[in-house]
């Protein structure tokens, strides 16, 4: 498979053979938007890596900064504080350094399906042709045969989420960056799309960092999970993911992976509580909208 | 079912004008209106008429000039609304001068263009361009603000430069509001055309004009207004079709249609 680096498989476990420059390393991320009395803190202290074939989740509540996390990384936004490490060299606010998919699928509307999957190679200078070929082979291993030449606005929005998950594994970086990307997908679509995806990866082993809403998705996946708090947003807890590659399609019936699933949901449910009485201690009548600052 | 969307389109307004027409030929008659005053419609069609191909040649004339001035009015604002988006600051400067510029009134300066330039063509190439770059200007650089934000930070995040920025999202981006310009610009043309023939031409139907009124021949003076209007509307419906052709992608075709 073209998209993916060859690299050398020696059969271990990536944990074990973890080199000392892991993929991405965030140090310390802290990050505000606004100013004054309607500054909002988004992102506190975050620090996690993604080793070199590592595929890495991120699970927290909704509006704890995720995306935003992708943005830094991404060089989008500078960061208020802290650095950001790309296979040991400080990369902070350096852009095109990651394959993206962003969270909601931003297509560009006149541009057909295959057009749209072959963006970022071609942002890149790749060869059309041989980008164009690619993007029809993936673009039928994700459903999406004869749909090449329709404009996303024919297509429904698992459709075109899908597309532009196509868009992203395509794009020439290592480093992929997927931000929800199974989100808009029906429960048997999105259950045939991770297994396809857990495959690819299995086969190829590229670094990942996943965003996902779902527990059980970020269990099946992946290698460690990272359990995000509520805003201000620091790692509340760093999980390796106990199973082994190929993970096995029944795992999600393991009762490891059930326990593991429960203690996650606990934490997050004391995590939300915590919010929330913090919520009503820091706000006096005054603070209508809820804003700290 | 396109045809027939047309024709449904099309039958209220002209069915709202043919009424028009009896009213005023009516009125006309009644009161006894001379015809110096205000011609008959019946009257004005009998000279459009029997003068069809007297005038086919002064309507050549400012086909043609309308055709190169439109071009040049238009390519010029895509130009300036690209160079003014592009350039750091450029924007900012020249901006509010632009506006400015469209309060300049075309009747002082076009006998300054001719002092200057003389009687040739390109006095009023440049009545034209003035008149019709301002609107594609204004439309362009709004349809460049216009790129969606998130595409914009995808762009930004995979490493996409300024200049592939502005080809792969900005100006494709751009287009219908470009277009919508190109509408406006492209009505203002032929009456940009019809003055700077007034600045002193040998044939056009602004001559025509000119001559019809000195005689008295009010009747001859609505021809030309109809032929003006009529050339106006072909030059909207090119730009429609140009546009269509163009622009195949949008979501709201459908809905246009059922504005038209
Ligand atoms: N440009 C911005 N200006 C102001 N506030 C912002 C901006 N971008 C994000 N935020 C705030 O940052 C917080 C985190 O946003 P973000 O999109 O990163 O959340 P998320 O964790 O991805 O949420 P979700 O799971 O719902 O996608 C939100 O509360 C949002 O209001
Ligand atoms: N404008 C259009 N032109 C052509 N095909 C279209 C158009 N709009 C929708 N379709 C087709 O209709 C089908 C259903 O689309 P729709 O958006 O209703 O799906 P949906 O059930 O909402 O899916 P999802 O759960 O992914 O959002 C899709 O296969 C799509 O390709
Ligand atoms: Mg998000
Ligand atoms: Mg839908």
């Amino acid at each position: 498979m073209a998209l993916m680096q060859e690299r050398p498989q020696d059969g271990t476990p990536p944990a074990q053979t973890a080199p000392a420059a892991p993929c991405l390393e965030l140090d310390g991320l802290a990050k505000s938007f606004g100013r004054g009395r309607r500054q909002v803190r988004v992102l506190e202290n975050v620090s996690l890596t993604v080793g070199q074939g590592e595929f890495v989740s991120l699970i927290g509540p909704s509006g704890s900064g995720k995306s935003t996390i992708l943005h830094l990384i991404g060089g989008l936004l500078p960061p208020d504080a802290g650095a950001i490490r790309m296979e040991g060299r400080e990369v902070t606010g350096r852009k095109g350094l990651i394959s993206y998919m962003p969270q909601s699928a931003a297509l560009f509307p006149w541009r057909t399906i295959e057009d749209n999957a072959v963006l970022a190679r071609e942002v890149a200078g790749l060869p059309r042709a041989e980008s164009l070929a690619l993007a029809r082979e993936w673009l039928a291993k994700v459903g999406l045969a004869g749909y090449e030449r329709a404009y996303p606005h024919m297509l429904s929005g698992g459709m075109q989420q899908r597309a532009a998950f196509v868009r992203a594994l395509l794009s020439p970086q290592e480093f992929l960056c997927l931000d929800e990307p199974f989100g808009a997908l029906d429960a048997l679509t999105r259950q045939d799309m991770q297994q396809w995806l857990l495959a690819l990866w299995e086969a190829n082993r590229r670094s990942v960092l996943f965003i996902t809403h779902s527990i059980e998705e970020a269990l099946l996946l992946s290698d460690r999970v990272y359990l995000l708090s509520g805003k201000p947003t620091r790692v509340l807890r760093e999980l390796r993911v106990p199973f082994g590659r190929p993970r096995a399609e029944d795992v999600a019936d393991d009762p490891r992976f059930l326990e593991l699933k429960r203690e996650i949901y606990e934490e997050m449910k004391r995590e939300q509580a915590r919010q929330e009485t913090a919520a009503r201690e820091a706000a006096p009548p005054a603070g209508r909208f809820g804003f700290r600052r | 079912m396109k045809k027939r969307q047309l024709a449904a389109s099309l039958w209220p307004p002209l069915a709202a004008l043919a009424l028009l027409a009896i009213l005023w030929q009516l009125a006309v008659s009644l009161f006894g209106i001379a015809s110096w005053i205000l011609p008959s419609p019946g009257r004005i069609a009998q000279e459009a008429v029997s003068g069809f191909t007297r005038m086919q040649e002064h309507a050549g004339s400012t086909i043609r000039l309308t055709l190169l001035g439109f071009s040049v009015g238009s390519c010029t604002g895509i130009a300036v609304a690209c160079l003014l988006h592009v350039i750091p600051g450029a924007k900012r400067a020249l901006y509010p001068l632009l506006i400015v510029s469209q309060n300049i009134p075309m009747i002082a300066l076009a006998p300054l263009l001719m002092i200057w330039f003389g009687f040739g063509l390109l006095p009023k190439v440049i009545v034209i361009t003035l008149v019709c770059f301002f609107p594609v200007v204004i439309a362009t650089l709004d349809g460049f603000l216009q790129a969606d934000p998130v595409m914009r930070s995808y762009m930004n995040m995979i490493g996409a430069t300024r200049i592939q920025i502005f080809r792969k999202l900005e100006w494709p981006g751009a287009l219908p509001s470009l277009f919508s310009g190109l509408k406006i610009s492209g009505t203002y043309s032929v009456m940009g055309a019809v003055i700077a023939e007034w600045l002193g031409s040998e044939k056009g139907i602004g001559v025509y004009m000119l001559l019809a009124r000195s005689s008295f021949r009010t009747d001859r003076v609505f021809v030309a207004i109809v032929w003006i209007v009529a050339l106006s509307l072909v030059l909207f419906g090119l730009i429609l079709l140009l546009e269509r052709l163009l622009i195949r992608w949008k979501p709201a075709s459908a809905a246009n249609k059922e504005r038209e």
